[in-house]
């Protein structure tokens, strides 16, 4: 039995401790926008927060989440619904396309405007290198950091 | 209310609840009890791009297209708004199900593509061969940039203006007023002279008893008011909290998880698996030899792959074990060396006689260029759920053509056609990979012999090594030249084409020449990759046309301008971009720039590189594009598209490789089939250049110029050729 956070409620899960999250969040919490894409973190898409620090979940053991909070992408807009800023730039720069990678690349830009709020060109490529966008769209995601990063 | 069954290719008729469905029907016919199952509402004969007007106007544009990624669903429904003179704000979509009714292969020959070639590539058959016209089965498949172009400009609007007619004929027999004093706008009908006014939905009922016009007054390109402007995707803030749902994201309840194994050699068979530990394993509940690959069934897709992983598994050895990379361009060569010896290469195109012009011509000038085996690496990795009850199977996939995918899921199950529904999902990318039906039917099988439901997932070790490839292509060219150095005759042999045909032909005005291909046949799986083969006739064309450039002392920009003379489209896109990336400015040394012009489905693109390669890898880090659509009808959705085509195309220029070692591919995950990511990824300008041309694709145009117009700036900053790809293979000579 694993306790954890996961996005602000606290859950006990009670399956193998060694599934990597993304699994147990997928599978076993039917929270299913965080995305399998490589399994090996070479893609970012199964990217969610780990106390606030971004983690590729593919490789991260559920056990290594104990009592750890955890945010997925499900679990970043306000309790009313209303979108974090991060969302609200993403849609007025049309980001996504095919949209696969777009949970993953969220919750990383997230975290860098988090521990970042005014990133450079040189924090966005930093931050933002371990997530593959196949559809390309990474000066879309670019220009909708820096405009999220205006919002303050 | 009555049903309808008129017959026509217009269709129109009120279906339950009271709602207009308007249509473009492909065979008269009552179909509603066909229908019905799949739409609620549906009552009508086979309808194909579709508007319904429901009792409270909520207007419904219902999309024969599969969404992946390139936004389809918005420009289609801006097209059909537009005639319509509909309010933006009420429209709806909805994606049509995969039955035949909604085949745009059908809509495209019955009725949309008239004269029109209709585009060999929308024909492959789901079993990866080339089908031909006449014994092909109604395909909806997305993909060769049809979807705005066929769909759109013929079904969509007409959809939409004769609903319009219908309801002002309904307004104007139910108000007793001149049809020439009503007007249609914002789904309203108003008598201005009575100050009357009420919504479309008010007509419903009258309208549909009058005849549909076959061929209604379409607006003029000057009256557009939706069409040309840059309306929000319907589909992306789905794509932003995490609720969009993709095949990989489907829940059926009871639902097992299976992943799978195939001969790494493509077409070898299992001969032996012993899974006595798999079997073992937590959460496993079995392992299937199933012939052509071994699967794992699990409560999960960790437990399945754990498992799969211990699963001793040995395939048949076949000749093809001994197939590896240097031997596939050796026999290439070998086929292109009896062509130079005057063996014959098939036609693609011909004028002139190239050779003849050749012989006569001042000097000769040649060029040999090879691309490698490309994978598409989709995002999601390859998965179906298949389910059956009651002697009916239902799958939840993400396919670039649900249609080709019920045919084969009934095949598979040994089921009717009609007994089969799929599910379309939001695709994570498809690029061509999702029209093939390998990961459908082995799902379908599964499902079929466990009797559970299965979702089955792939690795994105067995997405990558069980791929149908961009075909590794070799070509040589040939050029004869006038004392000045202008080419009098084009000759170009290559050994593999898929489609289109006209990938290999080139834009400049030389009258002699010939195209022609060889075959050179392996068991390496191909499919269509985005562009399919304008993406190797880009790079041989803009490649070959540079050389030949810079053979003759001139600037690349002005020697293609003059090859281009009488091409307005062609010439206006070029200076468009070469005045974008502001070619010729002073760059230093070991900066370069690179330009190249490809026209594929009928949009033509211009682009200009400018590349870096002070540092340890040369770095690409401007690209200037100039395209013309005829015309974009999501402006801002058309240029995120020709940004995705760039970095699609840069992606392979610059890293992308599959080699075949003892039989297989040697590349498994992202380490080994490196990406363009954000550090790495260019500035990217695009302009709209548009004209009164027909409309053209969006989805792939934009990729074919990019590799060449690195390699062009490559070559300008350090007088290296780079002839074979990818350009991480090529060493690099000092500035010239």
């Amino acid at each position: 039995m694993v306790q954890l956070i996961i996005n602000g409620a606290p859950k006990n899960i009670d399956i193998d401790p060694d599934t990597p999250l993304l699994w147990a969040v997928r599978e076993h919490l039917k929270l299913t926008g965080t995305k399998f894409g490589c399994g090996v973190s070479l893609c970012g898409a199964c990217t969610v927060h780990m106390d606030g620090e971004p983690v590729r979940s593919c490789v991260t053991t559920l056990a290594a989440a104990e009592g750890k909070s955890v945010t997925t992408i499900e679990g970043i807009a306000e309790p009313d619904g209303t979108l974090h800023k991060v969302q609200e730039a993403w849609i007025k720069h049309q980001v996504p396309q095919c949209g696969y990678c777009q949970s993953g690349q969220i919750m990383s830009a997230v975290a860098l405007l988090e521990s970042t709020p005014n990133p450079t060109d040189a924090d966005i490529d930093a931050a933002m290198s371990g997530n593959v966008c196949r559809c390309g769209m990474y000066g879309r995601i670019k220009a909708a950091i820096k405009t999220a990063a205006q919002e303050v | 209310m009555g049903k309808w069954t008129r017959r026509g290719f217009i269709t129109a008729g009120v279906v339950a609840g009271g709602a207009l469905v308007v249509g473009v029907a492909i065979r008269p016919g009552h179909r509603a009890p066909k229908l019905a199952k799949y739409v609620t509402e549906g009552d009508e004969t086979l309808l194909s791009a579709w508007v319904k007007i429901a009792p409270d106007n909520k207007i419904t544009a219902i999309i024969p297209h599969s969404e992946m990624g390139q936004g389809v669903l918005t420009p289609l429904a801006q097209m059909l708004a537009e005639e319509l003179h509909a309010d933006w704000e009420t429209i709806e979509v909805m994606e049509a199900p995969g039955i035949d009714e909604y085949s745009n292969y059908v809509l495209a020959r019955e009725f949309l593509a008239g004269d029109k070639n209709f585009p060999k590539l929308l024909m492959p058959t789901v079993d990866g061969a080339f089908m031909k016209i006449t014994r092909s089965m109604g395909l909806q498949i997305t993909g060769g940039s049809t979807s705005v172009r066929f769909t759109g400009a013929g079904g969509m609007r007409t959809a939409g203006a004769a609903a319009r007619e219908l309801i002002m004929d309904a307004a104007s027999s139910q108000w007793d007023v001149p049809l020439s004093e009503l007007r249609a706008e914002n789904s309203h009908v108003h008598h201005d002279k009575s100050n009357k006014s009420a919504p479309y939905a008010e007509f419903v009922v009258e309208a549909a008893k009058h005849k549909p016009n076959l061929k209604p007054k379409l607006k003029a390109r000057s009256e557009y008011e939706i069409v040309g402007t840059s309306r929000p995707r319907f589909d992306i803030p789905s794509k932003v909290d995490g609720t969009a749902s993709f095949g990989i994201d489907v829940d059926v309840p009871g639902m097992k998880v299976a992943t799978v194994k195939a001969s790494p050699v493509h077409g070898n068979k299992v001969t032996s698996m012993d899974a006595t530990d798999a079997k073992q394993m937590p959460g496993v509940i079995d392992v299937l030899n199933m012939d052509d690959f071994v699967a794992v069934i699990a409560d999960g897709y960790w437990q399945a792959k754990q498992a799969l992983d211990v699963v001793d598994v040995t395939f048949a050895e076949s000749e093809a074990d001994k197939v590896n990379q240097e031997g596939i361009y050796a026999a290439y060569n070998q086929e292109l060396d009896a062509v130079d010896q005057g063996g014959k290469a098939k036609k693609i195109h011909a004028s002139g006689n190239a050779g003849s012009a050749r012989e006569g011509a001042e000097t000769v000038f040649e060029a040999a260029y090879q691309v490698p085996y490309l994978a598409h690496a989709c995002m999601e990795p390859m998965n179906a759920t298949a389910r059956f009850h009651d002697g009916k199977c239902e799958v939840w996939t993400g396919t670039q053509n649900p249609l080709g995918m019920q045919i084969e899921a009934a095949k598979a199950a040994g089921l009717k056609q009609d007994d089969v529904t799929i599910h379309n999902q939001f695709l994570g990318g498809g690029f061509g990979r999702r029209s093939d039906k390998d990961y459908v039917v082995q799902a379908v099988r599964l499902a079929h012999k466990t009797n559970l439901p299965i979702k089955l997932i792939w690795s994105r070790e067995e997405t990558t090594t069980q791929d149908h490839y961009r075909p590794a292509v070799a070509a040589r060219l040939k050029a004869g030249l006038d004392s000045d150095g202008m080419p009098v005759s084009w000759e170009s042999h290559f050994v593999h084409k898929l489609d289109p045909p006209e990938a290999s032909e080139i834009p400049y005005n030389i009258n002699d020449k010939f195209m022609g291909f060889v075959e050179s046949a392996n068991h390496v799986r191909l499919g269509p990759w985005r562009s399919v083969d304008h993406t190797q006739h880009g790079f041989f064309t803009e490649s070959f046309i540079d050389e030949l450039a810079h053979n003759a002392g001139q600037d690349g920009y002005q020697f293609r301008r003059k090859l281009l003379k009488g091409k307005p489209r062609h010439l206006a896109v070029l200076d468009a971009a070469a005045k974008l990336g502001d070619w010729g400015k002073s760059l230093p040394e070991g900066v370069g720039q690179g330009i190249s012009i490809a026209e594929s489905f009928e949009t033509i693109v211009a682009e200009l590189v400018e590349v870096d390669t002070r540092g340890a890898e040369p770095v690409v880090t401007n690209v200037a594009v100039a395209a013309d659509p005829g015309m974009a009808v999501n402006p801002d959705g058309f240029k995120a598209q020709m940004e995705s085509g760039v970095i699609y195309g840069l992606t392979a220029a610059l890293y992308g490789e599959i080699t075949i070692e003892d039989g297989a591919v040697q590349q498994s995950n992202f380490h080994d089939y490196q990406m363009v990511r954000m550090d790495n990824s260019p500035n990217i300008d695009v302009i709209i250049v548009e004209s009164d041309a027909p409309m053209g694709g969006g989805g792939e145009p934009g990729t074919p110029p990019i590799a060449p117009a690195v390699t062009n700036a490559i070559f300008a900053a350090t007088g290296t050729r780079v002839r074979n790809l990818p350009i991480m293979n090529a060493e690099f000579g000092t500035s010239s």
